[in-house]
């Protein structure tokens, strides 16, 4: 029993004994909630595939110097920003001759992935997501999509960042 | 509900029970009552008291149970807990000031008196006061009531500091404006002056 000088706690006003002063949601306002929002989302998506249809491709990236030919070891790795400042990628040097690239953000849960010299592939230390040196797949762990790579070419002694794939908007 | 009110008249009852198998046969409980049906003092008497729930206008049951099972809804009738709610735990068992909700081991939940709420929300009348002979347990519009009896409907109890107004009326003498217990005397219990 309250006395009358306090206030009912709130728990008190959310669990009424009284059904016309109870504060649930219902199955109905729940399915409504569910409905609105599920019709807001796809009309979203519907306007987001609009949009890119009418704007067409994006802009092309920047071309950046990425390192110098030489500058790393083999097997060794450089960390560079493209297409722009805060967007981290990695370099790595996979032989003599053979120069890789990928943006190092894990597309599971955005932590940065390394490469592991043991098993010759690029790791996401997070949840274990490992993958490809060669092409960015998947090889395990709960990432789905591919490592954006980076594009690179030779100028002189210089390697050069020209565009990106697998960033999912191409 | 449709101008009508439960009047409970203990002194009229005459012991027949007709109200606990006119309880029995409500199809929302089969087979169980939910009269609370006593022996006034059966060594010495044959007087018996049959009760429905008062249905108070801030029923202890319900502000006792602690998994929100218990409600009282737009009629001011407290209803049995609700089945996926109710916990068994018989708080409101032992809270309610005048013994009403009974737990019920088989279904593990508390069952009480709902005023057959499926038959007065449309009208009728509740099963007991269809089948009371002597109308103890009766259901008819005031003025009848007043009409009928000499007694005072009163709907105001107070169990030591705990005042509770009910929305079922007790018939007391006409001098009276409540009916109050006194809680430690009335649980007091002499000697076992029967004992064999």
């Amino acid at each position: 029993m309250q006395s009358k000088s306090t206030p009912p706690p709130l728990w008190r006003e959310e669990f009424s004994v009284f059904k016309n002063d109870e504060r649930y949601v219902s199955r109905r306002q729940l399915t409504k909630f569910l409905t609105l929002t599920s019709m807001a989302m796809f009309v979203g998506n519907i306007w987001i595939l609009i949009r890119a249809k009418l704007h067409g491709k994006a802009a092309p990236l920047p071309v950046s110097p990425v390192a110098k030919l030489g500058e790393i070891p083999v097997g060794g790795v450089k960390l560079f920003q493209y297409p722009q400042a805060g967007e981290q990628c990695i370099l790595v040097r996979t032989g003599e001759d053979a120069y890789v690239a990928y943006s190092q953000k894990c597309t599971h849960l955005s932590c940065s992935v390394f490469y592991s010299q043991e098993s010759r592939d690029l790791v996401c230390p997070c949840h274990e997501g490992h993958f490809s040196i060669r092409d960015g797949s998947v090889l395990q762990g709960p990432p789905t999509r591919p490592l954006p790579a980076v594009t690179l070419e030779r100028r002189g002694d210089q390697l050069i960042a020209i565009g990106m794939t697998n960033t999912g908007a191409d | 509900m449709f101008g009508y009110e439960f009047y409970l008249d203990p002194s009229r009852c005459i012991g027949c029970q007709s109200c606990l198998k006119a309880c029995e046969e409500c199809e929302t409980h089969r087979g169980v009552s939910m009269i609370n049906f006593d022996f006034i003092d059966r060594p010495d008497g044959i007087a018996t008291a049959a009760y429905v729930c008062f249905h108070c206008e801030d029923p202890t049951c319900a502000q006792v149970c602690p998994a929100d099972a218990i409600k009282s809804d737009e009629d001011g009738v407290v209803q049995s807990a609700l089945k996926p709610r109710c916990i068994g735990c018989a708080n409101c068992v032992l809270a309610c000031p005048f013994g009403i909700p009974k737990l019920v081991p088989e279904y593990e939940q508390m069952m009480k008196c709902d005023m057959c709420y499926d038959r007065t929300s449309i009208g009728k009348r509740p099963m007991c006061a269809t089948v009371c002979p002597s109308q103890a347990l009766a259901y008819v519009k005031p003025e009848e009531m007043a009409a009928m009896r000499r007694d005072k409907p009163v709907n105001t109890f107070y169990f030591g500091e705990q005042k509770i107004v009910t929305k079922v009326y007790m018939m007391a003498p006409a001098e009276r404006d409540s009916v109050s217990v006194d809680v430690v005397d009335y649980t007091w219990e002499q000697e076992d002056a029967y004992a064999v």
